[in-house]
């Protein structure tokens, strides 16, 4: 029997009138598969690693969040849009993942500008709608992730967006850190009380500053050129290192700025990327996953406190555990409890502590908020100690 | 774990009730399951002879006893259990548990309950004490007021002081009820007190809340699990579509949420994570939110801790089986030791992603009860729900709406009476082509149905005020609120309208009207949609399917047949993909996924080839309904489990999320899907291999509905396993079905059918009064009835507006007598007979509403031969296979034969329980081509073993007002129990106690049985007064019946009739049931005397004071006969079902 095409539904079917389809487009992966589809971004043509997010809820947070700066984010829960944009949930001042891959663009009753196609035109950013996003993440679970492009509206040869892909430079080729990072130092909550602390803002998240000013802290934002001079001065009393996008493995001057705060013995948090440049800075190697996390729903259990809590993940690269050096004073602290990977390190005798999850959600569960009250705790007893 | 407990008694929750329906047979199943897999020895207790967890083979030992706190104390002496869960057997094993515990029971012999701590239920369920927790914790909450005292004055300020301090309108929440029993929003002052005094008696502890009614707030759940090493996970949330007022069962619930951003939801989250800290919960907990539509305020409405029937849905929407890693949790485990038993790889603690959208609609008993007071509110009034899954909400809502099976439930069913409303609110809410008009004088008339129901017209503009009210009233929360807004859509009513109308948020609306739209464009296509050739009409069609749209109402739309549809679709290749509820959005492989179809993966790889050879399909039953119910999974559910045993993959379809049916274990591959011929050849085909033959199905196991498929599944070429269609018609087809019974010499009513009123007029005037009426293919005796003149026969047809005018009506004469209810299985040449059940109530009560004694007490010997005798030659003459059930009706002129039924009955589980026959076991290896020969069963009927089995209908009428709660030829009740002892009255005692048919133990001498006989019941009143006065009770009466009694030698106070004059003796009869004193009515109906108006709304009344209302006759006999305290005693003499019925002999 011949293999029969059935017909496609109306582009009205994956986006939704009230934001509007932009005509058709393809979303070419680099091993050659085609998804066709509906452009409801910005009518450019835009690739990169394809990453899949499993989270329900929180697409907003997701294109605002740094850390996706150079990729094609799949979302797998297939109706993104519903609530529209919520402006004050934005994670950084633009969004930064170079295109945005869901199976159904929704909206809600507001104006055009609420949408979340808003946000992704004004910028740039491209989005296509009508890919079964479940279909592409079981492909990518089978034949692992890779580099992929999403064509402008009306470009539809398949040949020449396939060869687009993979004219995509590579995830690990790229520097994004310079990218996202701001250029000069800002200063939160400036004459108040409360310990100081400095962000080295590698891809910072607006809602990391929130939780932090929620537990009494100053917050002083510096570029990802900091060096241990413009960290280590004495009115600081803490320092937490970002995440942010890309490869910790071309990060080596915040890893030697890493060396340099734990030589000091200040407080230190590292989250994400921050985690994984203290990692490096301890000693050990940081590798890529098959398929890195990004979802909200991650069980990770504290070693030496025995919790299991759920967590908000999004990351590519994961600290190797075998190769942590006995005599750094770390110890991996928290474990993924689906795949065993690392998911903090604790200092044995300073109060240093890091996280490859987000305790921040944003989006995602907010379970893990102790670690910034460990973190604001140690930068207080810090400031009075002295 | 060394304090692991090596056995566990479980409690379950005893019978189907509104609020507490099959979803805690799955919970109390895969408990079970899980904790024999964990080497823990299991002890069950339930009443419901229905269940599948009552099966010999998922305990090590079932009780089928009252769940009683003597007869549960009396297993525990008897078992010496280490633990006791209650978490899993809903509100009835919650409230049990605490009574033992009070009772001292649980201390006496050791037990300690398990999971969630006692303290920790009792403060969720005391309003107090959980107000006081969540200020501790800083959780908002709706300002409430408790309503309590120890004397009625205490109550009465309690109730002043409240409603100073909340106001109206407000919620009204008994304590410790099930599905919100006696609840309600109130409005006025009246209602108010009339609520609060009904709650009060309605609450076990005497205690109602009063609370705040945030009205339009959205509500949101949270199920919500934690274990003893604090570990908490929020494995579903759920928004409900309705806003806030409206009972979660009786709800449109959509999982995960659609319209909250993530630091709403993560607030929510949170705080549910927070009072499971708090409260100490081990194991599930449901909580639930009211949030405010700006999204910046939140309350909690309440907590449940314990697996639910929010619980049972969300397991079923995530794949994540929540009892089971409850009970695990419950003897010690830690969430994070436990698999995750559908990836296989990872573990219990963690939450599960979606990535599609889960819609639930609650199935409403309305159309057996035309005259109940539709609207919704706390009170719960669902029986059982529907869940469906696909990538969109419309799609999910499409199909979801296709799997109620309801007569006029489709996403266009629109009511007639409906019609001038909607014109009017369309004239003066719909945007006009023309500019507003500005001449009231030149707009043209406008029509609707005035408060009265009045029919109303006008030109005036005045009246166009009115808009915004008639909209509100036409849109107030109903059970077809949901039909009312999509026909106002269709009509060009702003969404806004609605939204401010309803309090629904603008997103659900928004997505409706997309679906709206939609329908439009079919419409103004036509027949275009089903030319292949047409790229703009198979775009279209596309559109439609993806939008989940049924064939059948894009056949309506389109002004074409479902057949063309059909054809179009196989022309064009559209067919749906099917896809994985794996718990983890794809980012793991799963080992037990179940699947669900979506045209959004119609080009894409399958997930998985059909399964292995050789298969079968089992059609399961849909969602529960009066009728059919739980039994009809359990059927369904064996029928699956031994194909497997057979080596045979089992397929199982089904729509209902409460089920053991559709959870991940039940079958090889679970489809979650709608039981329409659509869905399952669907299904067929993604199991079936081009060029093999396809998947064959069973469908005598899901009762009704899949019998009503068979004829278009064999249409469409799928071979139906051990079912002849042509045996089914001639059952079901009645004039056919006489005829066989004709050419048989078997005795039946006389009748025959009826295509006119007069013709059925002519029809009753030879046959003789009284008659029965019935449509064809009936389920649960819809729209029968007993007439017994001409005018209540023509009343009767004009009135039964359901009946299909392509199907006559059935007319046959009404036969007295006793009834027995018979089950056979056939090979085609031998019949087993395994029991029959003989009717307590004389003929005329639906067998499914009739108390049944196993083996019979009072038919003769000889008439039980003859009737054996009779069923093995209507069963071979209609060539059946597999399961025959048959009614017949033994009188003095003999055995009459009423109805066969080819297919598993309402009585398979109790009679395969009491017998020890596995019925549907062999009913499928026959169908697999065995002979009972081969199978060791011989033909002919098993002898009456040493005891006696009392099965026993559980009702629900008192949670519908306005429906009359007597018995009669159209089943009422939801659920049964059994009672086994040797005596019968000990068994009938224990049957009747365990559905609630037996009034509290009177105070002596103050409390007051309310008696008024139909004069063909009076010669029961000697008995039935004796009994009473026997138990404690004074007689009250009115005169007719009060002299009676007095002949019969037995005292009774005067009550007076309804509009008696004043100067009657006695009290009004009103008067004295509001009274509080008195504790039974048994009040038999009067056909056609002038009586039986006053005697429903004495009924009503008794309803809605709680008051034990029997109207069978023999029911109150043998209920006062209950309450003999020689017999009270023996009701703790308990026993294990295999201690009354060893297994099978050789088994299978």
């Amino acid at each position: 029997m011949p293999m029969i095409v059935p017909p496609l539904p109306d582009p009205v079917s994956f986006v939704d009138a009230r934001v509007g389809d932009r005509g058709p487009a393809l979303l070419a992966l680099a091993d050659g598969t085609v998804y066709a589809g509906r452009a409801f971004g910005a009518e450019v043509a835009a690739g990169g690693d394809l990453v899949v997010n499993t989270s329900q809820t929180g697409y907003q947070e997701v294109c605002t969040d740094p850390s996706y700066a150079g990729q094609v984010v799949v979302m797998t829960y297939p109706l993104i849009g519903n609530h529209g944009r919520v402006f004050a949930d934005d994670q950084s001042e633009r969004p930064w993942l170079r295109a945005l891959v869901v199976a159904h663009a929704t909206a809600a009753i507001t104006d055009a500008a609420a949408q979340l196609a808003a946000l992704l035109r004004d910028r740039g950013i491209a989005a296509i709608a009508g890919v079964d996003t479940r279909s592409l993440a079981r492909h990518l679970r089978t034949h692992g992730s890779g580099r992929a492009i999403v064509t402008a509206p009306g470009e539809t040869d398949r040949d020449s967006a396939i060869a687009a892909a993979r004219a995509v430079p590579r995830w690990e080729d790229e520097d994004f850190v310079d990218l996202v990072s701001p250029e000069s130092p800002r200063e939160v909550g400036a004459g108040e009380d409360g310990p100081l602390v400095a962000i080295v803002d590698f891809g910072l998240k607006s809602s990391i500053v929130r939780d932090l000013r929620e537990r009494g802290a100053r917050v002083l934002i510096l570029p990802h050129t900091a060096t241990p001079a413009d960290v280590l001065t004495p009115d600081i009393h803490g320092v937490v290192l970002s995440p942010g996008p890309g490869d910790p493995a071309r990060l080596a001057g915040p890893v030697a700025l890493a060396r340099a705060v734990i030589a000091d013995g200040r407080p230190l948090l590292g989250i994400c990327l921050g985690h994984q440049i203290v990692g490096r800075a301890a000693g050990a190697e940081t590798r890529r996953l098959r398929f890195g996390h990004h979802g909200a729903n991650h069980p990770v259990r504290d070693e030496l406190l025995g919790t299991v809590q759920v967590t908000a993940q999004n990351h590519e690269v994961t600290v190797d555990a075998a190769t942590l050096p006995a005599d750094s004073g770390f110890r991996v602290s928290q474990v993924n409890l689906n795949d065993g990977s690392v998911e903090g390190l604790r200092h044995v005798t300073l109060p240093i502590e890091t996280v490859q999850y987000h305790p921040e959600g944003a989006p995602g569960p907010l379970d893990a908020l102790a670690v910034f009250d460990r973190f604001v705790a140690a930068a207080r007893e810090h400031a009075g100690a002295r | 774990m060394t304090d692991r407990p090596r056995s566990v008694l479980i409690l379950g929750s005893g019978p189907v009730v509104i609020g507490q329906a099959a979803e805690f047979d799955y919970a109390g199943t895969q408990a079970c399951r899980a904790l024999r897999a964990e080497g823990v020895r299991t002890i069950l207790v339930n009443s419901n002879p229905a269940t599948i967890m009552t099966d010999p083979t998922v305990a090590d030992a079932v009780y089928l006893e009252p769940l009683t706190v003597e007869a549960v104390e009396a297993v525990i002496a008897r078992e010496r259990p280490d633990g006791l869960l209650a978490g899993l057997g809903g509100q009835t094993a919650l409230n049990l548990a605490v009574a033992l515990s009070r009772a001292g029971v649980l201390e006496r012999h050791g037990v300690r309950l398990l999971g969630t701590p006692l303290l920790a239920i009792e403060t969720a369920e005391d309003r107090e004490l959980f107000r006081d927790l969540l200020d501790r914790l800083g959780q908002p909450y709706a300002p409430s007021a408790i309503v309590a005292g120890p004397s009625a004055e205490a109550r009465t300020a309690a109730a002043d002081a409240a409603l100073a301090e909340i106001g109206l309108p407000a919620i009204v929440r008994p304590a410790f009820t099930l599905g919100g029993t006696g609840g309600g929003i109130v409005e006025t002052e009246a209602a108010y007190r009339e609520r609060v005094r009904a709650g009060l008696r309605a609450s076990p502890i005497g205690q109602v809340m009063v609370e705040r009614c945030l009205v339009g707030w959205q509500e949101v759940e949270y199920e919500v699990m934690r274990d003893a090493d604090d570990t908490c996970i929020a494995v579903c949330s759920m928004e409900n579509v309705d806003p806030l007022g409206v009972h979660t069962g009786d709800s449109i619930v959509v999982a995960p949420v659609q319209t909250l951003p993530d630091p709403v939801h993560q607030r929510l989250r949170s705080a549910a994570l927070a009072i499971i800290r708090a409260l100490g919960v081990e194991g599930g907990c449901n909580v639930q939110f009211a949030l405010s539509p700006d999204h910046r305020d939140y309350a909690v409405i309440e907590v449940n801790p314990r697996v639910s029937r929010s619980s049972a849905l969300a397991s079923k929407a995530t794949g994540y089986p929540i009892a089971r890693v409850a009970a695990q949790i419950a003897i010690g485990r830690r969430l994070a030791e436990i698999p995750n038993v559908v990836t296989g790889t990872t573990v219990a603690a963690f939450e599960p992603a979606l990535d599609y959208v889960v819609v639930k609609l609650p199935r409403f008993p309305f159309d057996k009860f035309p005259r109940a007071d539709r609207t919704l509110g706390s009170q719960m009034k669902a029986t059982g729900e529907v869940m469906a899954i696909d990538r969109t909400f419309g799609s999910a809502l499409q199909k979801a709406l296709r799997s109620l099976e309801q007569a006029g439930s489709g996403p266009l069913a629109e009511e007639a009476e409906w019609a001038s409303t909607l014109a009017y609110l369309a004239a003066v809410l719909a945007p006009a082509d023309a500019p507003e008009d500005t001449d009231p004088g030149a707009a043209p008339p406008i029509r609707w149905t005035g408060e009265a129901g009045e029919a109303c017209e006008s030109t005036r503009h005045a009246e166009r005020a009115a808009a915004p009210i008639v909209l509100r009233r036409f849109l107030s929360p109903s059970d077809d609120r949901l039909w009312r807004i999509l026909a106002l859509l269709r009509r060009g009513v702003p969404q806004p309208a609605i939204a401010a109308a309803t309090g629904i948020a603008d997103w659900f609306l928004g997505e409706l009207g997309r679906g709206v739209d939609l329908e439009h464009r079919i419409r103004a296509a036509g027949a275009i949609v089903t030319r292949p050739d047409d790229a703009a009409g198979a775009s279209l069609l596309a559109t439609a399917k993806r939008a989940g749209f049924g064939d059948s109402d894009i056949a309506v739309l389109a002004g074409v047949g479902s057949a063309d549809v059909r054809a179009a679709r196989d022309a064009l290749g559209l067919h749906p993909g099917y896809a994985m509820v794996d718990t983890c959005a794809a980012e793991f492989a799963a080992e037990t996924p179940y699947f669900y179809a979506t045209y959004a993966a119609a080009g894409s790889e399958p997930e998985a080839p059909p399964v292995p050879r050789p298969a079968a399909l089992v059609i399961g039953s849909g969602p529960v309904r009066i009728g059919q119910g739980i039994e009809f999974d359990y059927c369904a559910v064996q029928a699956a489990d031994t194909l497997r045993r057979a080596g045979w993959s089992a397929v199982m379809i089904n729509s209902n999320p409460e089920t053991v049916s559709t959870d991940f274990d039940a079958s090889t591959r679970l489809y979650f899907e709608p039981l329409d011929p659509e869905s399952v050849e669907e299904v067929v085909r993604a199991e079936s291999t081009e060029g093999e033959p396809a998947l064959p199905a069973l469908v005598q196991f899901g009762g009704q509905t899949p019998l009503n498929l068979a004829a278009s599944l064999a249409a469409a070429g799928i071979p139906l396993l051990g079912a002849d269609l042509d045996a089914i018609d001639q059952a079901e087809e009645r004039t056919r079905f006489a005829a066989l019974l004709d050419r048989l010499g078997i005795p039946q009513p006389e009748g025959g059918m009826a295509r006119s009123i007069e013709e059925a007029l002519t029809l009753a005037d030879r046959i003789g009064y009284p008659v029965i009426v019935r449509p064809s293919f009936v389920i649960g005796g819809l729209a029968i009835d007993f007439c017994y003149s001409p005018e209540d026969l023509a009343r009767q047809l004009a009135a039964a507006t359901v009946v299909d005018p392509d199907r006559p009506v059935r007319v046959d004469r009404y036969l007295e007598g006793v009834e027995v209810d018979i089950d056979a299985v056939s090979d085609g040449r031998r019949v087993l007979i395994p029991g029959m059940l003989e009717h307590l109530e004389r003929a005329g009560v639906h067998s499914g509403d009739s108390i049944g004694v196993f083996p019979p007490q009072t038919v003769s010997a000889w008439d039980q031969d003859l009737i054996a005798v009779t069923m093995e030659r209507v069963v071979l003459a209609l060539g059946a296979h597999g399961l025959v059930n048959a009614q017949f009706i033994v009188r003095d002129d003999g055995v009459y034969l009423i109805e066969v039924n080819p297919r598993a009955s309402r009585t398979v589980p109790f009679l395969s329980k009491v017998t020890g026959v596995p019925m549907v076991e062999l009913a499928v290896r026959i169908a697999l081509g065995a002979t009972l020969e081969e199978l060791g069963w011989p033909g002919g009927t098993l002898p009456a073993p040493g005891f006696v089995a009392v099965k026993a209908p559980a009702f629900s009428t008192a949670k519908l007002r306005g429906v009359d709660p007597s018995v009669g030829p159209g089943m009422q009740s939801t659920g049964e129990v059994i009672g086994i002892h040797e005596d019968v009255r000990v068994a009938t005692a224990k049957a009747l106690v365990a559905a609630a048919l037996v009034p509290p133990r009177p105070e002596e001498g103050r409390d007051l049985a309310l008696i008024s006989l139909a004069d063909r019941d009076k010669e029961l009143l000697p008995r039935l007064g004796a009994a009473l006065v026997k138990a404690g009770f004074r007689l009250a009466a009115t005169d007719g019946t009060r002299r009676a009694l007095e002949r019969a030698g037995l005292a009774a106070i005067a009550v007076a009739k309804l509009g008696a004059p004043v100067t009657d003796p006695g009290e009004p009869i009103m008067e004295a049931i509001a009274s509080g004193r008195v504790r039974i009515v048994v009040n038999t109906p009067t056909p056609r005397s002038g009586a039986v108006r006053d005697a429903a709304e004495i009924r009503h009344a008794a309803v809605a004071e709680g008051v034990l209302c029997l109207t069978a006759a023999e029911t109150a006999v043998a209920a006062a006969e209950a309450l003999d305290p020689a017999i009270g005693e023996r009701l703790a003499e308990v026993r294990p079902l295999d201690a009354w019925v060893p297994r099978a002999p050789g088994g299978l």
